[in-house]
């Protein structure tokens, strides 16, 4: 960084002319490359968030011009709207069972294959290759494995004589089978958790060797503590992916059976309700202000586990 | 702490099943168990997508299910990509290459000269818009979908795939902190030797450093055509027409429909991962690499 030091001179306070005019056009090329950045930033960023934020206080069909309605939309929402709070019920609940289920899972998947010796190669693909199509083929796919009369879900229960639930037409299913879904998509932040685990210094595990740490000392006491940056950064993502959830569910819930959130509003996620909103209602003021409180929400929420993390995330030296 | 620092008891004659060679046996066949376990959960639902898509019709519906197809029918995918109840998916597929092959370009270009700056040049509130442009990656994207929306909409865009591919060309946030990680690691020494040979900026960048950048861009460009041919939101939010629309779209759009057999749908869904599969394992090492090289595990 000390290359730092020669930004904050400025080209007035500057003694040499020569240099100078040397670093005002080392600045203008700085401009003229991060350039294409800062206008989209503006015009596909900050302009849409402030636009959205403005037409939150409207009523907006599109092909009228926007009115002005105050804070009704949000009052409507909070009072009167019974899908918002459904809406936000089946997405709460999705994420106190989905997050920590998938976060579980790639840590145990990368602790598993840290402590193999052969084979990693092998195993990280088979374990990651899901994440690569999990997209609308793959809930097309999960459509078919949750067949309550054919799929091979119910299939496997019926070996053992269980009677399968009819899952994604059960109200009361539809919802875990998306949640069981979602695990099956933990091969990205596996890899940030495998890779987290490969830069634990090895030297600390010896030292606990010594001193007779068995396995699951040294997993409590040494992994879990140096690994908790990573844990914070994956939490915080599945966090944010999570509130968003909309293409399992739309194609699965809503594209199979035609109407949003089915069955029975037990899978209408909040981005659907938006969705809902802004597309077959076409009201996108109202759209809008769902989007600001989703907004809200997330924000929210992530500084709260931001707040948190000095209570439980280990910080080397508390390195910047 | 107690059992950390708790004095080792020196090894006296052990009994074979306490050596720690017998220990270590014991743990890498319960560590390859378990790994052999869960990765054939994890491929399962392949195999069941794969199978199912080979099988006739009345093989589907037998219960218990027929696990193997037998013999295999190959045909159904022939069958799947010139179904009149799957129709256009040829036209689904250039759809998909035309938006994602825009987008991965204009992704490079765009993101190549926006890290350059950021990592090599110096200028007053630099340090500003590096952190603005750090904050974004925390901006839940859907959320600016329907303004972006409203703004293409306004701007006649909507229906077409311009919305879906001219703001790639405006740099990506993540893309572009990767790449100056990447950049700043290069030694300042070839640069300057280039600029005492006459290059400006712009022949830099292609002359120097695109070519000893190529792990990180072959990752970039891997992620971009990735989440574009996976991209489901997008394409159905500004795409109505039929012709237009992406195998995502394309794909969700006949699932659940009654008149289309479950083999051949599933033989569709086949042919859409199919690319990405093949692209996967073609540059897996980049992929998987690139993600612990660019410094993405937080150290």
């Amino acid at each position: 960084m000390a290359i730092a030091a020669t930004s904050i001179r400025s080209s007035a306070i500057d003694k040499k002319p020569k240099r100078a005019t040397q670093a005002a056009r080392e600045a203008r090329i700085f401009y003229l490359c991060v350039a294409p950045w800062v206008i989209g930033f503006i015009l596909f960023q900050l302009g849409p968030m402030l636009a959205s934020f403005v037409l939150s206080f409207t009523r907006w069909d599109i092909l009228s011009p926007p009115v002005f309605v105050d804070i009704r939309n949000y009052t409507f929402m909070f009072t009167r709207d019974a899908d918002f709070w459904q809406s936000l019920r089946v997405t709460v609940t999705y994420s106190l069972f989905s997050i920590p289920l998938q976060l579980m899972v790639a840590l145990g998947l990368a602790v598993l294959l840290n402590e193999a010796t052969r084979g990693i190669g092998l195993f990280r693909t088979l374990f990651y290759l899901p994440s690569v199509v999990a997209s609308a083929a793959a809930a097309v796919l999960w459509t078919w494995i949750f067949n309550p009369e054919f799929g091979p879900i119910n299939g496997l229960l019926g070996l053992f004589g269980v009677q399968g639930p009819a899952w994604l037409i059960d109200p009361k299913y539809a919802l875990w089978a998306l949640i069981i879904m979602s695990v099956w998509g933990v091969g990205g932040t596996m890899l940030i958790f495998l890779a987290g685990l490969k830069g634990i210094p090895g030297n600390l595990y010896e030292a606990a060797e010594i001193d007779g740490a068995d396995r699951v000392a040294r997993f409590f006491r040494i992994t879990l503590p140096m690994l908790s940056p990573t844990i914070f950064f994956n939490f915080v993502m599945t966090l944010i992916g999570s509130f968003q959830t909309f293409d399992s569910a739309y194609i699965i819930g809503t594209r199979a059976s035609g109407s949003i959130g089915a069955p029975a509003k037990s899978t209408l996620f909040y981005m659907l309700h938006v969705y809902d909103q802004a597309i077959a209602q076409t009201k996108m003021g109202y759209a809008s202000a769902l989007g600001v409180v989703l907004f809200v929400i997330i924000l929210v929420l992530t500084l709260l586990v931001l707040r948190s993390s000095s209570l439980w995330v280990y910080n080397e030296a508390e390195r910047k | 702490m107690a059992q950390l620092t708790s004095p080792v008891t020196p090894p006296r004659t052990q009994e074979w099943w306490k050596t720690r060679q017998f220990g270590q046996t014991v743990h890498d066949i319960i560590v390859y168990t378990l790994l052999v376990l869960l990765s054939l959960v994890f491929i399962f639902p392949f195999f069941w997508m794969v199978t199912t898509a080979l099988k006739l019709d009345y093989e589907i519906f037998l219960w218990p299910p027929r696990w193997l197809p037998n013999p295999p029918h190959w045909e159904n995918f022939g069958l799947a990509l010139t179904d009149p109840q799957l129709p256009f998916f040829p036209t689904f597929f250039l759809n998909t290459m035309k938006i994602v092959t825009l987008v991965v370009i204009g992704r490079l270009v765009s993101c190549v000269v926006v890290a350059y700056g950021f990592a090599r040049l110096e200028a007053p509130g630099k340090d500003v818009l590096f952190a603005i442009l750090l904050a974004t990656l925390m901006i839940p994207g859907t959320l600016l979908l329907f303004p972006k929306y409203i703004l293409f909409n306004s701007i006649g865009w909507v229906n077409t795939i311009l919305p879906l591919t001219v703001p790639s060309f405006f740099g990506e946030a993540f893309a572009i902190f990767l790449m100056r990680q990447f950049f700043a690691s290069i030694p300042r020494d070839l640069e300057e030797a280039a600029r005492m040979d006459g290059c400006n900026t712009f022949q830099v960048i292609t002359r120097i450093i695109v070519p000893l950048s190529v792990p990180v861009l072959t990752v970039i460009a891997i992620f971009s055509f990735k989440d574009n041919w996976n991209d489901f939101f997008g394409p159905l939010l500004y795409l109505s027409d039929r012709t237009q629309y992406t195998l995502a779209v394309g794909l969700a759009f006949f699932n659940g429909r009654y008149d289309v057999a479950m083999n051949l749908l599933m033989a569709a869904s086949v042919a859409v991962m199919l690319p990405l599969v093949i692209l996967f394992f073609i540059a897996q090492r980049a992929f998987v690499e690139g993600i612990s090289v660019t410094g993405l595990g937080g150290r």
